[in-house]
């Protein structure tokens, strides 16, 4: 069974069809790549998968369980974490209550415990949360607000706010652009060490074609809320529908 | 840099040892402080710390969550009237106290609820209604505000030999204490952490799993807790009760106290309770400037120190800890 099916999902704002009967499957531990050009429905697909918008038709099954109508907390404990296309952090916060946030759901929530500062659960967050900061070497910036942060290290900071709900579904928008060249080959080492390393799905929207060919094990391809091409990489990028919706036609 | 060798460590409320050291200094201070100082000094600091119980609510609520909102004085008058009800029947003061809390957070989740889909002016404009509406219902109710004459509630009998004043002095500087210690707490906890996180970008906390239902309503339900305490208190210092003590002004004045105090700090809220508390004692004869005097701090401090006072005591703390660099 796949861990995500999406069956026909069509949503409209206005007149504009964001995207119209949309179907993809996930296997597990997979990562699959979503292509397309600016506007042509990757975000909104991602919306939907989280729940900030509901599709006007369709069906979305994680696990077998339909998610349409849930709210977006209910989907993120039922195990979909994502990160956004631009940086959506809590700017006033340090890079550790950023990344706490993300524990969130983890936390056993007894109203006493905080009113009479008993800690204990917290330390055990807090070291899941050291372990990812580790992973993702943000140590010197652990205390920093991070507003102050540069771009480079709030990208991985929302990476790691959506690693620390260990979610079985990870949604990246974006994940590596507007960073440096070496920036972007660490980005890239580490979204596939996370499928290694935490056993997550990872569905990547992304339009630096040559790292996300190198990443997915297969590909979407999107344009005007449709689907114009799916399957492994090379194919996806030798589709004429594909080549024409980059380049136009001739 | 202090080295920090344990999470226990790091989580700490009073992480230094000079930190400690002047809370200590400060909390011997206000102890002895009825020893010394003149009996209406007394009376003043004792209303300093029944405005920052409230105060502090606020912050919470506008400070922290980030939902600003103009109910106070409706929340005040709902904890005072339930105070001054309950005491009529004779119950005993901390079980009115929490009774008038509790009332007041109550009506703090029904005001709760447009706050799901409202925000920002929205949210104010609908919470200056209650206010409003709750202080009509006051003036318009006799059942419930005592007519004319307003509510008589019996004051605090002196303990242990000591005056009047001192006695509610100290009973309210146990309550501030431990009110205060609560706002530390829950603002440190996964709670606080989830208020922020509603406040500096309410999708991604949605996003994370925190439900923006139920922390916005906690978040009023504490504060309006908080806020109708304040109300119990005020109605046990005063000794009577009529709507008039709850007009408009009321909200204005603990508005007040939480910008110029600083929003998101609960230091601050104790700063702008004494501020705004000190104001009208200090220009008693010219009563009619108070709201001038509060209109023209606004001014100043949202355009010079958007922090509040906490953030310029935090600079100077600062400036201290690194002199003489700079």
């Amino acid at each position: 069974m796949p861990l995500l099916e999406i069956k026909d999902i069509s949503i409209s704002f206005g007149g504009i069809m964001a995207l119209s009967g949309i179907s993809l499957q996930v296997q597990e531990e997979k990562i699959i790549a979503v292509i397309g050009p600016n506007g042509s429905g990757k975000t909104t697909l991602f919306n939907c998968l989280t729940g900030i918008y509901h599709p006007n038709e369709g069906e979305i099954h994680l696990n077998g369980e339909n998610i349409l109508r849930l709210s977006p907390d209910a989907i993120a404990e039922l195990g979909i974490a994502r990160t956004f296309q631009n940086l959506r952090l809590f700017m006033n916060m340090n890079v550790l209550d950023n990344l706490l946030v993300g524990r969130h759901l983890h936390f056993r929530k007894n109203p006493l415990l905080p009113m009479l500062r008993i800690r204990k659960e917290e330390i055990l967050h807090r070291k899941i949360i050291e372990e990812i900061i580790d992973f993702l070497d943000l140590q010197a910036y652990r205390k920093a607000r991070v507003a102050d942060c540069p771009y480079g290290v709030q990208k991985r900071v929302e990476l790691g706010r959506a690693l620390a709900l260990e979610p079985k579904l990870l949604l990246l928008d974006e994940p590596i652009s507007g960073l440096t060249s070496e920036e972007k080959e660490e980005a890239a080492y580490r979204i596939n060490e996370i499928r290694g390393r935490f056993q997550m799905t990872i569905l990547l929207v992304e339009h630096d074609l040559r790292i996300a060919s190198r990443l997915a094990d297969s590909m979407v391809a999107f344009y005007y809320g449709q689907k114009i091409a799916q399957g492994t990489p090379e194919e996806v990028q030798r589709n004429p529908e594909v080549i024409r919706a980059y380049l136009g036609d001739d | 840099m202090d080295l920090i060798e344990s999470y226990k460590e790091d989580l700490r409320l009073i992480r230094r040892f000079g930190t400690g050291f002047w809370i200590v200094l400060l909390l011997i201070g206000l102890i002895l402080l009825p020893w010394f100082a003149r009996e209406y000094w007394v009376y003043v600091v004792t209303l300093i710390f029944i405005y920052s119980i409230g105060i502090q609510g606020q912050n919470i609520l506008i400070g922290y969550t980030g939902q600003i909102s103009f109910g106070q004085a409706g929340f005040l008058a709902i904890g005072a009237f339930t105070y001054g009800h309950l005491s009529l029947l004779g119950s005993p003061i901390l079980v009115n106290l929490f009774f008038s809390g509790l009332m007041a957070g109550i009506f703090g989740i029904l005001v709760g609820f447009p706050s799901l889909r409202l925000k920002g002016p929205y949210l104010a404009i609908v919470t200056l209604g209650f206010g409003i509406a709750v202080y009509q219902v006051f003036v318009n109710s006799e059942i419930l505000s005592g007519g004319r004459m307003g509510l008589t509630i019996q004051k605090l009998q002196p303990l242990f030999g000591l005056s009047q004043m001192t006695t509610y002095y100290y009973f309210n500087f146990i309550l501030v204490f431990l009110f205060t210690l609560l706002s530390y707490n829950l603002i440190s906890s996964f709670v606080g952490r989830a208020f922020i996180a509603i406040r500096d970008n309410d999708i991604a906390a949605e996003a994370m799993g925190v439900s923006l239902t139920r922390y916005k309503l906690l978040s009023f339900a504490i504060s309006s807790f908080y806020t109708g305490v304040q109300g119990g208190l005020y109605a046990l210092l005063m000794g009577y009760l009529e709507p008039n003590m709850f007009t408009f002004l009321e909200t204005i004045t603990i508005f007040v106290a939480v910008i110029i105090g600083g929003l998101a700090s609960v230091e601050g809220s104790i700063l702008g309770a004494a501020f705004v508390v000190m104001v009208p004692q200090v220009f008693s004869n010219t009563k009619a400037f108070i709201p001038v005097i509060y209109g023209v701090t606004i001014l100043i401090i949202l355009i010079f120190e958007p922090l509040g006072l906490s953030g310029r005591w935090m600079k100077i703390r600062l400036y201290l800890r690194m002199w003489p660099f700079r």
